[in-house]
């Protein structure tokens, strides 16, 4: 058979594969963030306990062991501890959890950025913490950590080929399945799944860029932000 | 058999597997300097051509997983007849992933260093190839460092992927014992910590090594 | 008479639409100090640059003794290797400490061997009154500091001729002097020397010429004591009287 035509007839189980892969890009970067903003703010408000006895050693342990030990951890771990978890679920607590850590620093920085000033005006407005957080602190933040995001969006999406490993039906996995089946060109194949996470990559550096543009507000110099987080492999 | 005894006994062969990680580190993370640093120079001073094929490059390797870059290297190639060993595929990969990041480093710590610096070298009747070296790249290496830290760390991590094409390094030593004896959660356990240890003590001597390049003012 | 060191016939430079020089003619002779003058904007930064060829002037010549350095045929390295440059931001390299500063240029472009640039690099040094700093790095230094080691490294090369941008404008005040009298020694040891500066106690002291720009051309040029007492241009005397105010410029 044609190798061109092998990739045709593979299209749709490639792109069923794509679809899995953004499904578990999503719910990376969903927990990651939800997680990653409260421990973010409990590093900057917290009492010092919770910061010392939980968060330090969260951060520390989810960034320093590798995605593919993170993965097999929870995906043996939940059989050792009798849990019926599938694959993806697994893969989704691990690679949710790391990526956690790691947003959870770029909220820091971002929170830290700007400053105690802001802080002390919203309180002297009368706002309780919580409110100045809210209305005041959190929505610079965010906006201040778009860069930092984007890079991090890039980061789980790649990484998110790992759940191979483990037995989930991401892109990747369905290259393989397609060489196996097909005894087809594997470097076509791969290659095709090379383009494809490419382009999902691309894409979503140019959305972020619109939502950096879009919610970009005098006086936040984003840009320069940009220029040092080219300096992190984050 | 206790998990301490498990422990205790798997210990040697993890060990085993642990050294090849490292050998893959430091063998890609050297060889990640020895072309970013070229690449990095070529986006930076290169002609249109040099810096569209170096900025190319360097998308590529960043903007696709490396999971599917070692898959390409290791089961793709042979279809046009190269056949690479897994250690060999794990080196390239990584060597020329880490190149890429590398690349982008340097270029930042290029860019950061002053334009009046090269004047100064100009104006002492240096030409441009002089500049760069006596000048741009003993600043730019200094700047580099924390990036450079950060990048022998992840490095360290994403060895691990080698293990998918077979490469006899940590976790593939981990496998191999886990399909004798059932106890993968207990073999991944050790695993971990072992990573844990290998991280916090190249931290810590990143740190140093830091600390005592440091040079004031850069 | 003394030879001249350094001729500049009818420079042009434009940046876009912008004229910066429109048609500079000068000359400096051997031994002598041009001090250059004018209000901000008009060129003067740009002229300087213009002679060691870090900005290339459009039209125009420019002798070095008898070395045509705007012919296209010289080698320019050789050239801006014998015209030393003193800058207003100092531009120390910062990757290395005072000694090295100026042995870099010995070493490098003039391939001379380490030890001796190391001999060449203390004697400077010594003569810039920074004997003691050698191995300090540039952000461990006093802005005067700095501007002293730039000129050692200037001076280290031998050059002809050193220009001097502004070299005092980034110092705080109370700096200032340290840098005019290591400026004042080199004058008076017979260093060709073009200087764009505002001082004018300096340019009193040792000027022999002064040179009023604006709008990129030469308004007017002359000794100091006749640009100070009988200047013909109502533009050149009502500059002159502001920045006597300013910078302050009693005789010495």
């Amino acid at each position: 058979m044609n190798q061109l035509q092998i990739i045709w007839q593979g299209l749709p189980s490639l792109l069923a594969g794509t679809l899995v892969t953004l499904n578990l890009t999503f719910y990376f970067l969903i927990l990651g963030f939800l997680l990653g903003i409260v421990l973010a703010l409990g590093q900057v408000y917290g009492p010092f306990p919770l910061k010392i006895f939980f968060i330090v050693p969260f951060e520390r342990f989810f960034r320093a062991v590798p995605e593919l030990v993170l993965l097999f951890l929870f995906f043996f771990g939940s059989s050792f501890f009798r849990i019926n978890i599938s694959a993806f679920m697994a893969a989704v607590l691990a690679m949710g959890l790391r990526s956690a850590a790691y947003q959870s620093q770029i909220f820091r920085g971002a929170i830290q950025s700007i400053g105690e000033d802001q802080m002390r005006a919203a309180r002297s407005l009368g706002m309780s913490t919580l409110q100045s957080i809210r209305y005041v602190i959190l929505p610079q933040a965010l906006r201040l950590s778009i860069p930092s995001w984007a890079n991090e969006y890039a980061v789980v999406l790649k990484d998110s080929s790992l759940a191979y490993a483990i037995g989930v039906t991401e892109l990747l996995r369905q290259g393989r399945y397609i060489v196996a089946r097909t005894f087809g060109n594997a470097l076509l194949v791969y290659s095709a799944c090379a383009l494809i996470y490419f382009v999902l990559v691309f894409a979503g550096n140019q959305l972020l860029k619109f939502l950096e543009k879009k919610y970009k507000i005098p006086g936040f110099e984003i840009q320069e932000r940009r220029d040092q987080s080219v300096l992190e492999r984050i | 058999m206790s998990f301490p005894e498990l422990a205790w006994s798997i210990l040697p062969k993890l060990l085993e597997g642990m050294v090849v990680t490292l050998e893959l580190t430091i063998i890609a993370i050297t060889m990640g300097a020895l072309l970013g640093i070229p690449i990095a120079l070529g986006r930076v001073y290169g002609s249109k051509l040099i810096y569209i094929f170096c900025t190319f490059f360097v998308e590529i390797f960043r903007g696709t997983p490396l999971l599917t870059q070692l898959f390409i290297l290791y089961f793709g190639l042979p279809s046009v007849g190269v056949m690479l060993s897994p250690f060999t595929a794990a080196v390239i990969g990584m060597g020329l992933n880490s190149a890429a990041y590398q690349a982008e480093y340097f270029r930042g710590a290029i860019q950061s260093v002053k334009e009046e610096q090269l004047i100064a070298a100009y104006s002492l009747g240096m030409k441009q190839v002089q500049a760069i070296r006596y000048v741009v790249l003993p600043q730019m290496l200094r700047l580099v460092i924390p990036s450079w830290s950060n990048e022998l760390i992840y490095l360290l991590k994403y060895t691990s992927m080698a293990y998918m094409i077979q490469a006899p390094e940590i976790i593939s030593q981990g496998r191999l014992i886990s399909s004798r004896n059932f106890r993968t959660f207990e073999v991944f356990i050790v695993i971990t910590v072992i990573y844990l240890v290998v991280v916090l003590i190249l931290s810590k001597f990143l740190d140093l090594m830091e600390s005592k390049f440091r040079i004031p003012g850069l | 008479m003394p030879k001249t060191v350094l001729k500049v016939e009818n420079l042009h430079k434009s940046y876009g639409n912008l004229e910066v020089l429109k048609g500079i003619s000068f000359q400096v002779r051997q031994g002598e100090t041009t001090v250059i003058i004018g209000s901000s904007g008009t060129g003067k930064s740009t002229l300087l640059t213009c002679i060691n060829q870090i900005t290339p002037p459009d039209k125009g010549r420019i002798w070095l003794e008898d070395i045509e350095i705007t012919d296209p045929k010289t080698d320019l390295n050789m050239v801006r290797s014998s015209i030393g440059m003193v800058f207003q931001h100092f531009n120390l390299f910062t990757h290395l400490n005072a000694l090295d500063n100026v042995r870099l240029g010995l070493t490098v472009v003039k391939k001379i061997s380490p030890e001796r640039a190391t001999e060449i690099g203390i004697e400077k040094l010594k003569l810039v009154g920074l004997e003691d700093k050698l191995h300090s790095y540039p952000a461990e230094l006093s802005g005067g500091q700095q501007q002293r080691v730039s000129i050692a490294r200037a001076l280290a090369m031998s050059p002809k001729l050193i220009l001097f941008d502004e070299p005092t404008s980034a110092l705080d005040p109370e700096l200032i002097g340290e840098v005019l009298n290591v400026m004042i020694e080199l004058a008076k040891s017979g260093m060709t020397m073009i200087v764009v500066s505002h001082e004018m106690g300096f340019a009193r002291a040792v000027a022999n010429d002064i040179i009023f720009m604006e709008n990129g051309v030469i308004v007017e040029e002359g000794t100091p004591e006749a640009m100070f007492n009988y200047c013909k241009n109502p533009r050149t005397r009502e500059f002159l009287h502001k920045i006597t105010e300013l910078y302050g410029g009693k005789k010495e």
